[in-house]
Order: C-alpha cells, then structure tokens, then sequence
C-alpha cells in the first residue's frame, strides 16, 4: 500500500489555492466555450428558420420595398464618398514608391486592383454594417422591448417572416449594388487625382487598368459582398431580436451589431479570399503579371 | 454527480394531479373549456414562475387573474396564447394542444384569439388605422376598402373618432393608445379576448372608461374575456370569476399556487389570509421585509 503524500504547511498553503484556481479558471474557460458554442447554435437556428421562410412565402411589396429603400437607395452618398475617398487615397499613398521606379502610369492598374477585388467590397459591406445593421438591431430590439415582436406572434404572423425576410434579402441584394456603386466611384477618385493632380497620362493609365483587371477582379468583388450583405442582415436582426430589456439592452444590441458584423466580414473576406485565389489560379495557372 | 437545481426538487415533491375545485370549474357549465391548462409548469433558469397550473375557461366566461407583482400573471396569459411554451404541462385551446402543433396551425389559431398588451405594443411605423388593419391585412383578402371600413367600426367601438385612424401612436395619450390596442385586437372578431393589466398606469377615470370597454366588448361579441390586473375595481367589475396567484417562492412544497379561484361576488367572503390582505391593499409582513432590507443591505 502506497503511503500517502505528507504535505508541509507550506505546501498545503500555496498548492491547494493554486488548484482550486486553476479549476476555476477552468470552469469559467469551459462555461464561455458552452456559452459560445450555445450562441452559435442559436444564431445557426435563427439563419435556419430566415431561409426556411424566404422559401415558403415571398414577403409582401409593401413590407420589402421600403426596406430595399432603406438599405439601398439611402446608403448610396455614404458608399460613394467612402469609394470616392479610397481610390483618392491609394493614389496619395502608391504614387511616390511608383514614380520612384518610373511605373506611374502603372498606378490606376494597382488602384482599381485594390479597390474592386478588396477595399471597393470591404469598405462598402463596413459602412453598412455600420450604417444600417446598427439601426436594424436598434429599431428590432426596441421592437422586441415594446412587445411589438410578441404582438406579431400574438396576432398570428411570424415575425421572422415578417421583419427579418425583407432586410435579408435588403441586404443581400442591395450590398452588391452598393459594392458596385463603391467601385466605379474608387476607380473615378483614383483616376481624378492620379490624372488631373499627379498629373499621370491618361492613356496609359486607362490601357494599363483595362490590360491588368479582368471581368473576373470585377465577379470575384462582388460575389464576396453577397456573403457579406447576408451576415449583417443576420447578425443584426439576430441581435435585434435577442435584445436584452430597457434602453441599455437596445444600445448593446446596436453596437453588437456592427462589432459582430465587422469582424465577420474580415473573418469572411479571409476565407472568401483564400477560395477566390484558388479559383483563379486554377483557370489562369501563370497568376496576374503586373508587367 | 450533478447538482438538483430548485426546479428538479419542485419537480419531484409535486406530482402533477388536477386540483379536484380547479378541474370542476367547467362542470357547471355542461361544456368544453375554450382554455384548458393542464399542470403547467414554466421556469426562467433557476426560478420557478408557474407551478402546476390546473385551470379551465369556459366559453363566454370572464376571468380576472390576480396576483401582486412578480407572481407569474403576464406568463400565465403569454402561455395561454403560446407566446411562452410550459416547459411542462399543456395549454389546450379549443381542445387543441398548442405545444404539438406546427407553426403555421398555432398562427392560424392565433387569430381567433386577441391580445391587448400592458403598453398596448403598437407599431410605431404605421398610424392608427394601419395598426387595427394589420391582421386584417395578414390574414383576410378583404378590399382596402373594407379594410378601411372595419378599422374605423373599431375604433368608433372603442370610442375613437376616424381623425384617430391619421395619427401615429407617438401622438397619443396613453388611454388612446391602449383603446387602440383594444381596437386591434378585436380587428379579427376573435373568440377570446386577452388584457394584460389593461387599466395600469391610466389614471382613475380612464381606469373606468377601460372597464367599460371591456364590459361593452362582451356585450357585442360573444367572447370568452381573460384580464390580467392587480387593480381590485377591474377584477370585481369585469369578471365572473376570479383566480389569484400567489408567487412561487412563497409557497410551501405542497400548496397550490391557485389560492383563490371562486366567482368574483364572493371573493370578499375568502377565508384565506393572503387573499384577503391582497383585496384589503395591506403590505403586512412585506413591510417587515422592505425594513429588514433596508437594515441590512
């Protein structure tokens, strides 16, 4: 029979705490992967049941144009002044490294580049996560707090049908409109100041963009989006219909909202990315040639 | 091995049975109950709210269901309606067990019931008129017209002229905006009308013009009429019959959480020393409560 392990004060003093702490930190780790993964499976039943209905029943006209107003029409100056401003931006940042080894003319292939494959999507799928996700998850939860949500249910229409269906597709039909918008409005601002302040030749630069960007640049932009225009729909309505009480609960909601959405379209632009590179490659095997 | 929550223990000293006084209360009237709850149970984590709640409602009654603050009323009407699920027992409408069956029949079922909600839960995005067509627009293939039509009947009902149909709900007193609450929940025709302390924060004359209401509503419809309130006048004025809760947390294991459940003229009668500090309005031992806080927070 094995004795049994003598522990001296000092070492019952520090190690039963450190155990004791160590199962602690333990069991708070262990409660927030529970709680995480419980979310997930909440957010993951509440895209269910928003695709579910998205098939069963079209959403009236009366509830889902003024929604694609909202998300649409309403967004376009805030996309386009944020696209605008972009494709200025590169211009100022690229121009000194580009002319440093005579390739100027080369700058509207790089801008246009970043802007329609990345910042075009990214920034335009942020500014409205920002924009209308927070204002969604706002206007839901205050909804949710006021029991106007339960007196949809209470009146027999189901209110995912009802309130999240037509910012659903809002989103994920005008985010990629919106995406566009952003595009043409980099490629513009990028050319106004590479042009008319740099005084960059524009022959060159149009020829260069037009030889560097393929239809493909433009598809692969825009198809990212779509996830994009999804995932904030979700996230916010999501957000919007878990709201905690009282004014503090909509305010947390809101900005949820946009930090949940906002990690998750870099978190999706990663992935999106990975996918877009392999598919590329594996129809143009050589890769894009600057020169 | 895991730890009996307060829920587990609750469950296991009570075997959900029918209180012989509470099963019998659709006897009398030689029918099915419109409303059947049959040992209801619902729990928020670790706080029982209901405790196997046996009750029937019979067609065309009125119910006032009473109770201090905090004793699970408001749950009880939501899991009447399926706005909460029992996380044991069954709510029976019509017969029909709302816990096993799909979404679509519970909406349908829905519409023959109407909830008039503590803050009356208008849609502040539509005005008035479009608040009360709402169902009518949802479940009916009705004109604009007719739509228009049966919006201002029920708001004339409830005493709102059509100028009211215009504005929006941020417009209104709090009396207009529960009348209007009342108004749409009668859009339908419904065969049951529920009010979630339909006269709460009005003042006394509104209380009673409420009151009213709900009398005259009863009067031009054939309802079935479930009020939810702490205020003793509409309990006695409106109702039939009266059911009191009490909070879970201050019953022993083997009480029923109904302590009153008798026609409404005779609950002055009730021999029940919390009935009867709730009718007289005494705070009793809560008071000693409040000040045992208070010393020692």
């Amino acid at each position: 029979m094995e004795s049994p392990e003598i522990l001296s004060d000092t070492q019952k003093k520090f190690r039963l705490p450190l155990v004791a702490g160590f199962l602690h930190v333990l069991e708070q780790l262990g409660g927030q992967v529970l709680y995480g993964l419980e979310q997930l499976g909440h957010v993951t039943l509440f895209a269910a049941s928003t695709f579910a209905w998205l098939f069963r029943r079209w959403p009236a006209k009366g509830t889902i144009w003024p929604t694609f107003y909202q998300v649409g029409v309403r967004s376009v100056p805030v996309v386009a002044l944020t696209g605008t401003f972009v494709g200025m931006v590169l211009a100022v940042q690229s121009y000194t490294q580009f002319h440093r080894v005579g390739m100027e003319t080369w700058l509207g292939a790089v801008i246009n580049m970043a802007v329609i494959r990345e910042l075009g999507p990214v920034l335009a799928a942020v500014m409205l996560a920002g924009r209308v996700g927070s204002a969604m998850a706002a206007e839901l939860g205050t909804m949710r707090v006021t029991e106007q949500i339960d007196a949809l249910t209470a009146m027999g229409t189901n209110p995912i049908h009802y309130l999240v269906v037509p910012r659903f597709l809002a989103c994920l039909l005008m985010i990629p409109a919106l995406s566009v918008v952003a595009d043409f409005m980099g490629v513009l601002g990028g050319y106004f100041y590479s042009v008319w302040i740099l005084g960059i030749d524009p022959h060159h630069y149009v020829q260069n963009s037009a030889d560097y960007i393929k239809a493909f640049d433009v598809l692969a932009g825009v198809a990212k989006t779509f996830f994009f225009g999804a995932a904030i729909a979700l996230i916010a309505c999501y957000q919007g219909f878990h709201c905690a009480p009282g004014a503090e609960g909509v305010g947390r909601a809101a900005t949820a909202a946009f930090v949940v959405a906002f990690v998750v379209i870099l978190m999706l632009d990663l992935a999106l990315g990975i996918i877009i590179e392999k598919i590329y490659l594996s129809i143009w095997p050589e890769g894009p040639k600057l020169l | 091995m895991e730890e009996s929550t307060p829920v587990d223990n609750q469950l296991t000293q009570r075997a959900s049975q029918p209180p012989t006084q509470e099963a019998a209360a659709c006897q009398n009237t030689s029918c099915r109950p419109i409303l059947r709850l049959e040992g209801v149970w619902v729990w928020f984590g670790r706080r029982v709210v209901l405790r196997d709640i046996w009750l029937d409602i019979a067609p065309r009654e009125s119910v006032a269901i009473i109770g201090e603050s905090g004793c699970g009323k408001t749950v009880l009407l939501k899991t009447m309606i399926g706005l909460i699920r029992p996380n044991r027992g069954q709510v029976l409408f019509d017969g029909i067990n709302l816990g096993e069956v799909g979404e679509a029949e519970l909406a349908r079922l829905r519409t023959r019931l109407g909830f008039v909600f503590q803050q009356a839960a208008l849609f502040d995005s539509m005005t008035v008129g479009e608040n009360v067509a709402f169902p009518l627009r949802q479940h009916t293939s009705k004109s604009e017209e007719e739509i228009r039509q049966i919006a201002l009947a029920r708001l004339a009902e409830v005493g709102l002229p059509p100028r009211v149909a215009e504005q929006y709900p941020a417009q209104l007193s709090g009396g207009m905006r529960k009348r209007v609450g009342i108004a749409r929940a009668l859009a339908l025709g419904p065969e049951v009308m529920l009010y979630d302390e339909p006269t709460t924060g009005l003042d006394p004359i509104m209380s009673d013009v409420i009151n009213e209401l709900i009398m005259a509503t009863r009067r031009h419809h054939p309802v079935t009429t479930v009020v939810v309130t702490h205020d003793m006048r509409t309990a006695k004025k409106v109702a039939d019959r009266i059911v009191m809760l009490y909070p879970v947390d201050r019953l022993r294991a083997d009480e029923r959480q109904i302590i009153y459940d008798g026609p409404a003229v005779a609950i002055d009668q009730a021999t029940d020393p919390r009935v009867i500090q709730f009718i007289r309005g005494e705070a009793g031992e809560r008071l000693l409560e409040v000040q045992q806080n208070v010393n020692n927070p």
